[in-house]
């Protein structure tokens, strides 16, 4: 999980963030060349007018100098424009085929995330776990529940904002699988530092068997503890916010949780999604979070150990 | 005469400290309660109960007041109080209420649930938010303080803010 080029824009994974770095470069190396000969020249400058006792006349002495600089400055500074609007050209989204959409909506401090089929039906549902299949161009579908946020897998794309009241729509596409972290990008309130998500790249064959996990229902409890979580789940404040599919419990406020045995991260790809984590979570997310809408949840130990017997078996 | 009204401004603005506290970490006690807290039968066997008046701290909160707002979407209260104009369930935002319009009486109303549809929330939302829904209710009769109600909705408009409301009693 901390790979060097875990979340890292000089590595990129895919052929938009290999545009954008492109750019980068060529950026850095022209406005290095310039800074380094400007300070020669100052220098140069300086040495030279230290011998010369009286300047004799204040027009300029060395006209040919003078346009080779201007010809220079005006000739970097077009090329910079040019792989400057190549740049944003080869990442418009516009007149991309993609061969799947993904919906990605920013809440205060999570990232809900739908698959949608070719009819633009809502198929599966998951939350702060981007799976992408490799080689394919993507399209998000962006959008803000509550406050502006900003998609930004540095790996893959530049930053993209969330506003409330609009879809904004780009294209992504990971050409090598692997992990990668991203993050939201504009301040979006207490916890915006904590409002991360990770994007999994991967083969097309696992990235459909996986979203065919996805589209299923949730698993049926099958020890006695696991069936005593689904009651708990059930009967106590769970199902005021969260939905399981195939259960009674069909809140949209928070996260979906059909599937999060199977997810790698808890609480926005803050901490690991293990047991020890999962019961503090429930119990008081605000001591992971503060701030964080899930309040505190009370239980009875028994009933939490049930909770998360049941939560861990919805892979 | 200058150390006198320093002091007396320092007074005054003690007195809006509270609108700005938000209590962003809340503890496991502050989410339980099943029962509500006041009789509601005025007919009691033996020695009646003593009257129970509680103050809602929540209703001296922005904060609070606001997360109240978004608790009353969020938990369907609109599906069926609208904003506070009915629908399948009373008006919230008239002078008639029909189990009393003091802070207890409408969160044990939301704890217990009432005949005719209004669901049991009691032990399904932490206390808290209950309070902080309550609060919010009342806001939008004008009964909570002028200085801590909501000035505009995240929303479309589609009645006065609660803080430009005028008391209904």
């Amino acid at each position: 999980m901390t790979s060097s080029s875990y979340q890292d824009a000089l590595h990129p994974a895919g052929p938009y963030a290999n545009t954008i770095v492109g750019v980068w470069w060529f950026y850095l190396i022209v406005c290095t060349i310039v800074f380094v000969a400007v300070w020669i020249a100052l220098f140069i400058a300086i040495r030279r007018a230290r011998r010369r006792v009286e300047p004799d006349t204040l027009a300029p002495r060395a006209p040919r100098a003078m346009m080779l600089a201007l010809a220079a400055t005006t000739g970097l500074l077009l090329a910079m424009l040019v792989s400057s609007i190549a740049g944003a050209r080869a990442l418009s989204p516009q007149g991309k085929a993609v061969t799947r959409e993904i919906q990605v909506t920013g809440h205060q401090w999570w990232w809900d995330i739908q698959y949608l089929d070719e009819r633009s039906d809502h198929i599966a549902q998951t939350a702060n776990e981007l799976h992408v299949p490799v080689g394919e161009r993507v399209r998000i579908i962006l959008a803000s529940s509550d406050v502006i946020h900003s998609f930004w897998v540095p790996n893959l794309h530049g930053k993209r904002d969330l506003i409330p009241g609009q879809k904004s729509i780009f294209v992504i596409q990971a050409d090598k699988a692997g992990l990668y972290r991203a993050q939201c990008a504009e301040f979006c309130g207490l916890q915006h530092a904590k409002m991360a998500f990770i994007v999994i790249a991967e083969p097309k064959h696992d990235f459909e068997q996986w979203l065919a996990t996805m589209r299923a229902s949730a698993a049926q409890p099958k020890t006695a503890d696991e069936q005593r979580g689904q009651q708990v789940f059930l009967s106590t404040s769970c199902g005021m916010c969260h939905a399981i599919k195939g259960t009674s419990a069909g809140s949209r406020v928070g996260p979906d949780l059909t599937h999060v045995g199977s997810r790698r991260t808890l609480g926005a790809a803050v901490i690991p999604n293990n047991r020890g984590n999962l019961s503090g979570w429930i119990a008081d997310a605000g001591g992971v979070k503060p701030g964080v809408l899930m309040p505190p949840n009370p239980l009875d130990p028994d009933d939490l150990h049930a909770l998360v017997a049941y939560l861990e078996s919805l892979k | 005469m200058t150390p006198l009204i320093l002091t007396l401004c320092l007074l005054a603005s003690l007195a809006s400290c509270r609108r700005e506290q938000r209590q962003l970490r809340h503890s496991p006690q502050a989410s339980t309660r099943t029962g509500g807290i006041v009789r509601d039968a005025e007919l009691q066997p033996g020695q009646p109960w003593p009257e129970v008046t509680v103050r809602n701290v929540s209703e001296e909160r922005a904060w609070d007041l606001n997360e109240g707002q978004r608790l009353y979407r969020a938990y369907n209260c609109n599906g069926c109080h609208a904003n506070g104009g009915g629908g399948m369930g009373p008006a919230l935002m008239d002078e008639s209420w029909i189990y009393g319009s003091h802070p207890e009486n409408i969160h044990d109303v939301i704890v217990e649930g009432r005949p005719n549809g209004m669901p049991s929330f009691g032990g399904k939302i932490p206390d808290y938010q209950i309070w902080e829904i309550t609060a919010y209710v009342r806001s939008m009769s004008g009964l909570v303080p002028k200085l801590a109600a909501t000035g505009r909705t995240d929303h479309m408009q589609t009645k006065i803010s609660e803080q430009s409301k005028k008391e209904e009693k």
